[in-house]
Protein backbone atom coordinates (compact mmCIF):
# COMPACT_ATOMS: atom_id res chain seq x y z
CA UNK A 1 0.00 0.00 0.00
CA UNK A 2 2.81 2.18 0.98
CA UNK A 3 5.14 1.22 -1.83
CA UNK A 4 2.28 2.06 -4.47
CA UNK A 5 1.56 5.97 -2.75
CA UNK A 6 -2.12 5.23 -2.34
CA UNK A 7 -3.44 8.63 -3.03
CA UNK A 8 -6.17 8.07 0.14
CA UNK A 9 -3.45 6.98 2.46
CA UNK A 10 -1.23 9.80 1.62
CA UNK A 11 -4.57 12.31 1.66
CA UNK A 12 -4.68 10.92 5.34
CA UNK A 13 -0.91 11.76 6.43
CA UNK A 14 -1.15 14.89 4.84
CA UNK A 15 -4.74 16.37 6.76
CA UNK A 16 -2.96 14.51 10.01
CA UNK A 17 0.19 16.65 9.61
CA UNK A 18 -1.63 20.13 8.07
CA UNK A 19 -4.33 19.64 11.43
CA UNK A 20 -1.30 18.79 14.09
CA UNK A 21 1.33 20.88 13.18
CA UNK A 22 -1.56 24.28 12.78
CA UNK A 23 -2.41 23.00 16.45
CA UNK A 24 1.04 22.85 17.60
CA UNK A 25 1.99 26.23 16.04
CA UNK A 26 -0.51 27.65 18.15
CA UNK A 27 -0.21 26.22 20.91
CA UNK A 28 3.83 27.28 20.82
CA UNK A 29 2.93 30.80 20.55
CA UNK A 30 0.40 30.65 23.56
CA UNK A 31 2.26 27.47 25.73
CA UNK A 32 6.04 29.15 25.26
CA UNK A 33 4.96 32.74 27.00
CA UNK A 34 2.62 31.78 29.35
CA UNK A 35 4.85 29.07 30.35
CA UNK A 36 7.71 31.70 31.01
CA UNK A 37 5.43 33.99 32.14
CA UNK A 38 4.67 31.79 35.07
CA UNK A 39 8.43 30.81 35.27
CA UNK A 40 9.78 34.05 36.43
CA UNK A 41 6.22 35.70 37.79
CA UNK A 42 5.06 35.93 41.28
CA UNK A 43 1.47 36.44 41.49
CA UNK A 44 -1.35 35.56 44.17
CA UNK A 45 -2.24 31.63 43.46
CA UNK A 46 0.95 30.91 41.79
CA UNK A 47 1.33 27.65 42.84
CA UNK A 48 -2.62 26.71 42.35
CA UNK A 49 -2.06 27.23 38.62
CA UNK A 50 1.11 25.44 38.13
CA UNK A 51 -0.79 23.04 39.55
CA UNK A 52 -3.51 22.92 37.19
CA UNK A 53 -1.21 23.55 34.18
CA UNK A 54 0.65 20.88 34.85
CA UNK A 55 -2.43 18.62 35.67
CA UNK A 56 -3.71 19.34 32.39
CA UNK A 57 -0.74 17.58 30.86
CA UNK A 58 -2.44 14.71 31.42
CA UNK A 59 -6.15 16.01 30.57
CA UNK A 60 -7.85 13.03 28.69
CA UNK A 61 -8.47 13.88 25.16
CA UNK A 62 -12.00 12.47 25.03
CA UNK A 63 -13.18 14.96 27.66
CA UNK A 64 -11.36 18.19 25.80
CA UNK A 65 -13.23 16.82 22.78
CA UNK A 66 -16.80 16.92 24.30
CA UNK A 67 -15.83 20.10 26.06
CA UNK A 68 -14.83 21.44 22.60
CA UNK A 69 -18.23 19.77 21.25
CA UNK A 70 -20.05 21.10 23.28
CA UNK A 71 -18.58 25.02 22.61
CA UNK A 72 -18.95 24.79 19.09
CA UNK A 73 -22.51 22.70 18.82
CA UNK A 74 -25.18 24.31 17.23
CA UNK A 75 -26.58 25.35 20.60
CA UNK A 76 -23.27 25.76 22.09
CA UNK A 77 -21.30 29.48 22.30
CA UNK A 78 -19.22 29.12 19.18
CA UNK A 79 -22.30 27.11 17.47
CA UNK A 80 -22.90 29.91 15.22
CA UNK A 81 -19.71 29.71 13.35
CA UNK A 82 -20.60 26.16 12.03
CA UNK A 83 -17.26 24.87 12.86
CA UNK A 84 -18.11 21.39 14.41
CA UNK A 85 -16.94 18.41 12.05
CA UNK A 86 -14.65 20.51 10.24
CA UNK A 87 -10.65 20.44 9.96
CA UNK A 88 -10.74 23.72 11.99
CA UNK A 89 -12.15 22.40 14.41
CA UNK A 90 -10.29 19.47 15.26
CA UNK A 91 -7.13 22.12 15.05
CA UNK A 92 -9.09 24.26 17.88
CA UNK A 93 -8.93 20.94 19.81
CA UNK A 94 -5.86 19.87 19.61
CA UNK A 95 -4.19 23.70 19.97
CA UNK A 96 -5.95 23.41 23.66
CA UNK A 97 -4.79 20.05 24.00
CA UNK A 98 -1.05 20.61 23.40
CA UNK A 99 -1.34 24.27 24.97
CA UNK A 100 -1.47 23.36 28.78
CA UNK A 101 1.50 20.61 27.88
CA UNK A 102 3.84 23.19 26.25
CA UNK A 103 3.08 25.87 29.20
CA UNK A 104 4.02 23.60 31.80
CA UNK A 105 7.06 22.02 30.54
CA UNK A 106 8.34 25.52 29.42
CA UNK A 107 7.65 26.92 32.73
CA UNK A 108 9.97 23.99 34.25
CA UNK A 109 12.62 24.30 31.93
CA UNK A 110 12.21 27.95 32.20
CA UNK A 111 12.03 28.16 35.88
CA UNK A 112 15.51 25.83 36.52
CA UNK A 113 17.23 28.58 34.35
CA UNK A 114 15.61 31.73 35.59
CA UNK A 115 16.80 30.28 39.58
CA UNK A 116 20.62 31.14 37.96
CA UNK A 117 19.78 34.31 36.02
CA UNK A 118 17.71 36.28 38.19
CA UNK A 119 20.18 37.85 40.39
CA UNK A 120 22.29 39.09 37.32
CA UNK A 121 18.93 40.30 35.43
CA UNK A 122 17.10 41.89 37.81
CA UNK A 123 21.18 43.38 38.17
CA UNK A 124 21.28 44.86 34.74
CA UNK A 125 17.45 46.22 35.17
CA UNK A 126 15.74 43.61 33.13
CA UNK A 127 11.83 43.54 33.39
CA UNK A 128 10.00 40.79 33.65
CA UNK A 129 9.26 40.56 30.41
CA UNK A 130 13.17 41.07 28.90
CA UNK A 131 13.92 38.42 31.65
CA UNK A 132 11.14 36.04 29.73
CA UNK A 133 12.18 36.60 26.46
CA UNK A 134 15.99 37.02 27.04
CA UNK A 135 14.92 32.79 28.63
CA UNK A 136 12.89 31.76 25.91
CA UNK A 137 16.23 32.52 23.68
CA UNK A 138 18.75 31.05 26.32
CA UNK A 139 16.69 27.99 26.44
CA UNK A 140 15.26 27.56 22.92
CA UNK A 141 17.02 24.53 21.91
CA UNK A 142 15.82 22.84 25.06
CA UNK A 143 12.17 24.28 24.58
CA UNK A 144 12.25 21.64 21.04
CA UNK A 145 11.76 19.14 23.34
CA UNK A 146 8.41 20.74 24.98
CA UNK A 147 7.37 21.40 21.14
CA UNK A 148 8.03 18.02 19.81
CA UNK A 149 6.00 16.86 22.84
CA UNK A 150 3.25 18.99 22.03
CA UNK A 151 3.70 17.70 18.35
CA UNK A 152 3.86 14.07 19.47
CA UNK A 153 0.46 14.47 21.74
CA UNK A 154 -1.13 15.99 18.89
CA UNK A 155 -0.89 14.10 16.11
CA UNK A 156 -1.31 10.51 18.21
CA UNK A 157 -4.29 11.77 19.62
CA UNK A 158 -7.80 9.94 19.17
CA UNK A 159 -10.52 11.19 21.07
CA UNK A 160 -10.85 14.88 20.29
CA UNK A 161 -10.74 15.06 17.06
CA UNK A 162 -13.04 11.40 16.56
CA UNK A 163 -15.22 13.34 18.42
CA UNK A 164 -15.37 17.63 17.07
CA UNK A 165 -13.98 16.09 13.69
CA UNK A 166 -16.37 13.63 13.24
CA UNK A 167 -14.16 11.10 10.95
CA UNK A 168 -15.47 11.99 7.74
CA UNK A 169 -13.71 10.05 4.98
CA UNK A 170 -11.78 12.66 2.93
CA UNK A 171 -12.54 15.53 5.02
CA UNK A 172 -11.80 15.19 8.83
CA UNK A 173 -10.20 11.99 8.25
CA UNK A 174 -6.74 11.68 10.41
CA UNK A 175 -3.96 9.16 10.63
CA UNK A 176 -5.43 8.18 14.14
CA UNK A 177 -8.77 8.37 13.75
CA UNK A 178 -8.36 6.34 10.33
CA UNK A 179 -6.43 3.81 12.32
CA UNK A 180 -9.13 2.87 14.82
CA UNK A 181 -11.44 2.86 12.51
CA UNK A 182 -9.67 0.49 9.94
CA UNK A 183 -8.54 -1.66 12.42
CA UNK A 184 -12.63 -1.80 14.30
CA UNK A 185 -13.39 -2.60 10.43
CA UNK A 186 -11.29 -5.31 10.31
CA UNK A 187 -8.68 -3.48 7.03
CA UNK A 188 -5.62 -4.31 8.72
CA UNK A 189 -3.11 -3.58 5.81
CA UNK A 190 -4.25 0.34 6.14
CA UNK A 191 -4.26 0.22 9.54
CA UNK A 192 -0.52 -1.08 9.37
CA UNK A 193 0.63 1.27 6.86
CA UNK A 194 -0.60 4.66 8.69
CA UNK A 195 0.68 3.14 12.17
CA UNK A 196 3.99 2.65 10.24
CA UNK A 197 3.56 6.30 8.61
CA UNK A 198 3.58 7.90 11.75
CA UNK A 199 5.76 6.13 13.96
CA UNK A 200 8.15 7.03 11.29
CA UNK A 201 7.00 10.72 11.72
CA UNK A 202 7.77 10.64 15.53
CA UNK A 203 10.93 9.03 15.67
CA UNK A 204 11.85 11.04 12.14
CA UNK A 205 11.10 14.22 14.04
CA UNK A 206 12.59 13.11 17.35
CA UNK A 207 15.76 12.65 15.33
CA UNK A 208 15.86 15.98 13.69
CA UNK A 209 15.52 17.24 17.40
CA UNK A 210 18.38 15.05 18.56
CA UNK A 211 20.58 16.17 15.96
CA UNK A 212 19.34 19.89 16.66
CA UNK A 213 20.38 19.55 20.62
CA UNK A 214 23.47 18.10 19.61
CA UNK A 215 24.60 20.41 17.21
CA UNK A 216 23.58 23.29 19.52
CA UNK A 217 25.90 22.13 22.39
CA UNK A 218 28.43 21.65 20.41
CA UNK A 219 28.26 25.48 18.75
CA UNK A 220 27.16 26.98 22.19
CA UNK A 221 28.26 24.89 24.92
CA UNK B 1 33.91 58.96 30.10
CA UNK B 2 31.36 59.20 33.45
CA UNK B 3 29.10 61.91 33.76
CA UNK B 4 30.77 64.28 36.66
CA UNK B 5 26.85 65.60 37.65
CA UNK B 6 26.79 61.73 38.89
CA UNK B 7 29.89 61.25 40.01
CA UNK B 8 28.91 64.64 42.60
CA UNK B 9 25.87 64.02 43.52
CA UNK B 10 25.93 59.55 44.32
CA UNK B 11 28.91 59.62 46.57
CA UNK B 12 29.74 59.42 49.13
CA UNK B 13 27.47 56.56 49.98
CA UNK B 14 26.43 56.43 53.51
CA UNK B 15 25.61 53.14 55.02
CA UNK B 16 24.00 53.03 58.56
CA UNK B 17 23.18 50.27 60.92
CA UNK B 18 22.95 48.02 58.14
CA UNK B 19 21.59 44.82 59.17
CA UNK B 20 20.58 41.26 57.61
CA UNK B 21 19.23 38.61 59.81
CA UNK B 22 17.91 35.88 57.36
CA UNK B 23 16.12 33.70 59.13
CA UNK B 24 17.28 34.98 62.33
CA UNK B 25 20.50 34.43 61.74
CA UNK B 26 22.65 37.50 61.69
CA UNK B 27 24.85 37.73 59.05
CA UNK B 28 25.28 41.83 58.71
CA UNK B 29 24.91 43.13 62.48
CA UNK B 30 25.01 46.49 61.88
CA UNK B 31 27.32 48.05 59.28
CA UNK B 32 28.17 51.89 59.35
CA UNK B 33 30.32 52.51 56.42
CA UNK B 34 31.15 56.03 54.25
CA UNK B 35 32.56 54.80 50.68
CA UNK B 36 33.69 57.82 49.03
CA UNK B 37 33.66 58.01 44.89
CA UNK B 38 37.26 56.95 44.40
CA UNK B 39 39.33 54.48 43.94
CA UNK B 40 39.14 50.88 44.58
CA UNK B 41 37.85 49.97 47.51
CA UNK B 42 38.32 46.23 49.17
CA UNK B 43 35.61 44.68 51.50
CA UNK B 44 37.74 41.77 53.02
CA UNK B 45 36.80 39.76 55.62
CA UNK B 46 37.10 35.93 56.16
CA UNK B 47 34.62 33.48 54.87
CA UNK B 48 30.95 33.84 55.97
CA UNK B 49 31.66 37.60 57.25
CA UNK B 50 28.72 39.21 55.07
CA UNK B 51 30.95 40.46 52.51
CA UNK B 52 28.70 39.40 49.43
CA UNK B 53 25.38 40.35 50.93
CA UNK B 54 27.16 43.77 51.49
CA UNK B 55 27.99 43.69 48.09
CA UNK B 56 24.74 42.46 46.91
CA UNK B 57 23.25 45.27 49.27
CA UNK B 58 24.75 48.14 47.59
CA UNK B 59 23.41 46.56 44.22
CA UNK B 60 20.44 46.45 45.19
CA UNK B 61 19.87 42.40 45.38
CA UNK B 62 18.61 42.12 49.16
CA UNK B 63 16.89 44.77 51.22
CA UNK B 64 18.64 45.00 54.78
CA UNK B 65 15.96 44.22 57.99
CA UNK B 66 17.31 47.21 59.88
CA UNK B 67 19.21 50.60 59.07
CA UNK B 68 19.43 52.01 55.18
CA UNK B 69 21.87 52.37 52.55
CA UNK B 70 21.67 56.43 51.17
CA UNK B 71 23.54 58.12 48.48
CA UNK B 72 24.39 61.73 48.71
CA UNK B 73 21.49 64.04 47.76
CA UNK B 74 19.36 60.82 48.18
CA UNK B 75 19.58 60.47 44.49
CA UNK B 76 18.44 57.10 42.71
CA UNK B 77 21.25 55.12 41.71
CA UNK B 78 19.69 53.11 39.59
CA UNK B 79 20.99 52.44 36.49
CA UNK B 80 24.58 53.70 37.53
CA UNK B 81 25.60 50.23 39.45
CA UNK B 82 27.06 47.06 37.86
CA UNK B 83 27.71 43.71 39.44
CA UNK B 84 30.41 41.29 38.80
CA UNK B 85 30.14 37.68 39.86
CA UNK B 86 32.19 35.04 41.12
CA UNK B 87 30.33 32.49 38.96
CA UNK B 88 29.04 34.77 35.99
CA UNK B 89 26.06 33.89 33.89
CA UNK B 90 26.99 33.51 29.96
CA UNK B 91 23.89 33.61 27.91
CA UNK B 92 24.42 30.08 24.72
CA UNK B 93 25.29 32.79 22.57
CA UNK B 94 28.00 34.76 21.26
CA UNK B 95 31.12 36.91 22.99
CA UNK B 96 29.44 39.33 21.37
CA UNK B 97 25.55 39.40 22.12
CA UNK B 98 26.78 38.84 26.07
CA UNK B 99 28.27 41.86 26.22
CA UNK B 100 25.34 43.56 24.79
CA UNK B 101 22.69 41.89 27.71
CA UNK B 102 23.41 44.80 29.88
CA UNK B 103 22.82 47.30 27.56
CA UNK B 104 19.23 46.24 26.42
CA UNK B 105 17.14 47.89 29.36
CA UNK B 106 19.15 51.63 28.57
CA UNK B 107 17.34 52.20 25.58
CA UNK B 108 20.02 52.62 23.45
CA UNK B 109 19.86 52.13 19.34
CA UNK B 110 21.56 48.91 17.81
CA UNK B 111 24.13 50.59 16.23
CA UNK B 112 25.23 52.57 19.35
CA UNK B 113 24.89 48.93 21.34
CA UNK B 114 27.07 47.49 18.57
CA UNK B 115 29.54 50.35 19.14
CA UNK B 116 29.88 49.95 22.69
CA UNK B 117 29.91 46.20 22.57
CA UNK B 118 32.87 46.65 20.01
CA UNK B 119 35.10 49.29 22.16
CA UNK B 120 34.66 47.22 25.49
CA UNK B 121 35.27 43.63 23.60
CA UNK B 122 38.72 45.66 22.38
CA UNK B 123 39.70 46.81 25.78
CA UNK B 124 39.19 43.50 27.67
CA UNK B 125 41.30 41.84 24.21
CA UNK B 126 38.31 39.35 22.94
CA UNK B 127 37.60 41.22 20.03
CA UNK B 128 38.72 38.66 18.12
CA UNK B 129 36.28 36.16 19.74
CA UNK B 130 33.24 38.10 19.38
CA UNK B 131 31.32 35.83 17.30
CA UNK B 132 32.73 32.63 19.68
CA UNK B 133 30.14 30.99 22.02
CA UNK B 134 30.42 32.74 25.12
CA UNK B 135 30.82 29.46 26.74
CA UNK B 136 33.04 28.20 25.36
CA UNK B 137 35.59 30.66 26.63
CA UNK B 138 38.28 30.12 29.52
CA UNK B 139 37.55 30.83 33.39
CA UNK B 140 39.93 33.97 32.39
CA UNK B 141 38.22 34.71 29.24
CA UNK B 142 34.33 34.30 30.61
CA UNK B 143 35.51 36.58 33.78
CA UNK B 144 36.93 39.54 31.53
CA UNK B 145 33.70 39.09 28.98
CA UNK B 146 31.61 39.94 32.33
CA UNK B 147 33.64 42.78 33.05
CA UNK B 148 33.29 44.03 29.85
CA UNK B 149 29.44 43.84 30.04
CA UNK B 150 29.08 45.44 32.97
CA UNK B 151 31.81 47.88 31.87
CA UNK B 152 29.60 48.34 28.67
CA UNK B 153 26.76 50.25 30.83
CA UNK B 154 29.05 52.78 31.85
CA UNK B 155 28.75 52.41 35.50
CA UNK B 156 29.87 54.81 38.40
CA UNK B 157 29.82 52.03 40.91
CA UNK B 158 31.17 49.11 39.72
CA UNK B 159 30.62 46.15 42.39
CA UNK B 160 32.76 43.09 41.90
CA UNK B 161 32.13 39.78 44.36
CA UNK B 162 35.49 37.67 44.89
CA UNK B 163 35.68 38.07 40.57
CA UNK B 164 39.05 35.82 40.77
CA UNK B 165 38.17 33.09 43.23
CA UNK B 166 37.92 30.39 40.61
CA UNK B 167 41.05 31.96 38.46
CA UNK B 168 45.05 31.35 37.86
CA UNK B 169 47.45 33.26 38.66
CA UNK B 170 47.50 34.71 35.21
CA UNK B 171 44.06 34.88 34.64
CA UNK B 172 43.90 37.22 37.89
CA UNK B 173 46.84 39.68 36.90
CA UNK B 174 44.37 39.86 33.70
CA UNK B 175 41.32 40.95 35.75
CA UNK B 176 42.81 42.77 38.37
CA UNK B 177 44.32 45.51 35.48
CA UNK B 178 41.35 45.54 33.66
CA UNK B 179 39.98 46.72 37.43
CA UNK B 180 42.11 49.15 37.47
CA UNK B 181 41.28 50.51 33.94
CA UNK B 182 38.18 50.84 35.10
CA UNK B 183 38.99 53.33 38.36
CA UNK B 184 41.12 55.10 35.81
CA UNK B 185 37.40 55.65 33.79
CA UNK B 186 36.47 57.29 36.11
CA UNK B 187 34.42 54.47 38.34
CA UNK B 188 34.21 53.84 41.96
CA UNK B 189 35.04 50.37 42.15
CA UNK B 190 33.92 48.20 45.32
CA UNK B 191 35.77 44.67 45.29
CA UNK B 192 34.88 41.57 48.11
CA UNK B 193 37.85 39.18 48.27
CA UNK B 194 39.65 37.21 50.84
CA UNK B 195 42.72 37.21 49.25
CA UNK B 196 45.25 38.98 51.10
CA UNK B 197 47.75 39.17 48.43
CA UNK B 198 45.18 41.15 46.04
CA UNK B 199 43.68 43.24 48.30
CA UNK B 200 47.22 44.54 48.75
CA UNK B 201 47.87 44.54 45.08
CA UNK B 202 44.83 46.03 43.66
CA UNK B 203 43.07 48.47 46.75
CA UNK B 204 43.31 52.14 47.45
CA UNK B 205 41.69 51.26 50.65
CA UNK B 206 40.31 48.07 52.93
CA UNK B 207 37.30 47.70 54.98
CA UNK B 208 37.64 44.82 56.95
CA UNK B 209 34.35 42.88 58.09
CA UNK B 210 34.23 40.08 60.59
CA UNK B 211 30.93 38.60 62.18
CA UNK B 212 28.74 41.20 60.16
CA UNK B 213 30.73 44.67 61.03
CA UNK B 214 32.99 46.48 60.02
CA UNK B 215 36.27 46.65 62.18
CA UNK B 216 38.38 48.85 60.30
CA UNK B 217 38.21 51.20 57.38
CA UNK B 218 41.23 52.50 56.18
CA UNK B 219 43.71 53.37 53.39
CA UNK B 220 45.05 50.23 52.46
CA UNK B 221 48.86 51.27 53.08
CA UNK B 222 47.86 51.93 56.53
CA UNK B 223 45.91 48.38 56.54
CA UNK B 224 48.87 46.42 56.03
CA UNK B 225 51.38 47.89 57.65
CA UNK B 226 49.66 48.85 60.91
CA UNK B 227 45.88 47.01 61.07
CA UNK B 228 44.27 48.82 64.10
CA UNK B 229 41.50 46.05 65.03
CA UNK B 230 42.50 43.08 66.67
CA UNK B 231 40.49 40.98 64.02
CA UNK B 232 42.16 42.65 61.51
CA UNK B 233 45.67 41.36 63.25
CA UNK B 234 44.43 38.23 63.58
CA UNK B 235 42.60 37.57 60.47
CA UNK B 236 46.49 39.03 58.67
CA UNK B 237 48.46 35.98 60.57
CA UNK B 238 45.34 33.55 59.37
CA UNK B 239 43.90 32.54 62.67
CA UNK B 240 40.76 34.57 62.47
CA UNK B 241 38.74 32.29 60.86
CA UNK B 242 38.83 29.57 63.71
CA UNK B 243 35.62 30.40 65.52
CA UNK B 244 34.54 27.00 66.69
CA UNK B 245 34.76 27.20 70.88
CA UNK B 246 35.47 23.78 72.11
CA UNK B 247 34.87 24.49 75.58
CA UNK B 248 31.47 22.60 74.89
Amino acid sequence: MLAHLDPGVFAIVWLSLQVSLTAVFFGTLLGLPLGAWVAVSHFPGRAIFTVILNGMMGMPTVVLGVIVYLILSRSGPLGGLGLLFSPTAMIIAQTLLVTPLIAALTRQIIEDVWRDYATELTAFRYSRWQSMLTLLYDCRFTLVVAVLAGLGRAISEVGAVMIVGGNIVGFTRVMSTAIALETAKGDLPLSIALGLILIALVVGLNAVAYGLRQWSMRKYG
Amino acid sequence: MVDAKIRLTMFPIHLEHLRFTPNGRTVLAGINLDLSGEGISVILGPNGSGKSVLIRMLAGLERPDGGHISWKGNCNPAGQIAIVFQHPMLLRTTVAANVALGLKPLELTRSEIAKRVGEMLDRVGLAHRATDSARLLSGGERQRLTLARAWAVRPRLLLLDEPTAALDPTATEAVEQLVREIRTDGAKVVMTTHNLGQAMRISDDIVFIDAGLVREHTPSARFFSRPQSPEARLFMKGELPWRISFDD
